[in-house]
C-alpha cells in the first residue's frame, strides 16, 4: 500500500449562484483593477491521506465516500477529485 | 420545542438522545432546530448518519408525522428523505427575522388546519436557508403540491423582495409525497404563544395542532 494525497473540490453546479464567487470578483478583484478576471467561482476544498495499491484505487475510494457519505450533495454541487503520490 | 408541544399544545413530549431514540414508541418526530455537529461540511450532512435517522427513515414510511424545523429541514434533505439541497443564504449573513409566509396546500399532517393561501407570520433564524433544486424537479415538486409555504409579502405575492435568503421559487417548506413528512426553514414554536409574537398572533401552533389532529384521526 503506498499513500496517497487526494483533494477534493467542491463547487456550485453553474446553474446555482455563488455569492461567494460574485463578491470576491465584483468587490475585490475588479475593484482592484484586475478587470482581465471574467468570472470567480468559490468552493470547498478537502485534502485527504489514504492508503492505496495505486492511483486509480485512492480515486476510486475517495470517490466511493464522497458518494456514499455526500461529501457534496448531488443536487447542488460538483465535485472534483485529484491523486497525488506522496 | 418540547415546550410548546407539552404546555401549549398539551401532548405527552420527550427529548430523547439521538442515540437511544427507537420510532416503535412514539406517534410522531420532531427535528427541531439548532447546529447539530456545529454545521461542519454542510448543515445537517453529518447528523443525518446518526442512528436515529434509520429510526426516523422508519417512522416516515410508517406514514406517521415527521416535521423537520430549520436545521431539522437541513438534516432530512441530507438523508434524502426529502429532496433538494441548502445553499449559503445569498446574502452570505446570518438572518434572524419575522416573515410572512403563504401556505400552498392543506393537503398535509401538518396544515388541515391552515386554509390555502393563509399567511401566517413566523421567524426565521438561520444562515444556510437557500433551498434549491434544478427546475424540471421543482416543477415536479410543484405538480404534486410537495411545495407547503413559500415566502411572500404582506400582499401575498412571492416576490425577491419577500424571499429572505434566496430559496428558490420562495420556497420555505416542502412535504414527502404522502404529505406525512414536512420540512419547514422558518420556526413555528417560536411562534406559537401571543407573548412571543410582535402581531400578537400563535400562527405557528396552526402546524403542531394540526399534527396532533392527524394522529388523533
Amino acid at each position: 500500500m503506498k499513500n496517497y494525497t487526494v483533494e477534493v473540490v467542491i463547487q456550485n453546479k453553474p446553474v446555482a449562484r455563488d455569492p461567494e464567487g460574485e463578491t470576491i470578483h465584483r468587490d475585490l478583484l475588479l475593484k482592484g483593477g484586475y478587470e482581465n478576471v471574467k468570472s470567480v467561482r468559490a468552493g470547498k476544498y478537502i485534502q485527504l491521506e489514504v492508503q492505496a495499491e495505486g492511483p486509480e484505487d485512492a480515486e476510486k475510494l475517495v470517490f466511493e465516500m464522497c458518494n456514499a457519505l455526500r461529501l457534496y450533495n448531488p443536487v447542488v454541487h460538483t465535485s472534483r477529485i485529484q491523486v497525488r503520490e506522496k | 420545542m418540547v415546550h410548546v408541544l407539552k404546555n401549549v399544545l398539551n401532548v405527552p413530549t420527550e427529548l430523547v438522545w439521538h442515540k437511544e431514540f427507537k420510532h416503535s414508541g412514539y406517534d410522531a418526530v420532531v427535528l427541531p432546530g439548532g447546529f447539530s455537529y456545529g454545521d461542519h461540511l454542510r448543515c445537517g450532512v453529518i447528523a443525518a448518519r446518526s442512528p436515529a435517522m434509520e429510526e426516523v427513515k422508519l417512522m416516515a414510511e410508517e406514514g406517521k408525522p415527521v416535521l423537520g424545523i430549520c436545521n431539522g429541514f437541513q438534516i432530512l434533505v441530507e438523508a434524502e428523505i426529502l429532496p433538494g439541497a441548502f445553499l449559503p443564504n445569498d446574502s452570505l449573513k446570518f438572518i434572524c427575522k419575522w416573515i410572512i409566509l403563504r401556505c400552498e396546500t392543506a393537503h398535509t399532517a401538518f396544515t388541515s388546519l391552515i386554509s390555502e393561501g393563509q399567511m401566517l407570520h413566523m421567524p426565521i433564524a438561520h444562515h444556510e436557508g437557500r433551498y434549491f433544486h434544478e427546475a424540471e424537479a421543482l416543477k415536479a415538486l410543484s405538480f404534486s403540491r410537495r411545495i407547503v409555504f413559500r415566502y411572500v409579502d404582506e400582499k401575498g405575492e412571492p416576490s425577491s423582495k419577500a424571499n429572505p435568503n434566496g430559496a428558490v421559487g420562495n420556497i420555505a417548506a416542502i412535504a414527502n409525497e404522502r404529505g406525512n413528512v414536512l420540512g419547514i426553514m422558518p420556526h413555528p414554536e417560536r411562534a406559537s404563544e401571543p407573548i412571543l409574537n410582535p402581531s400578537r398572533r400563535r400562527d405557528g401552533a396552526l402546524i403542531f395542532q394540526s399534527m396532533v389532529d392527524y394522529i388523533k384521526h
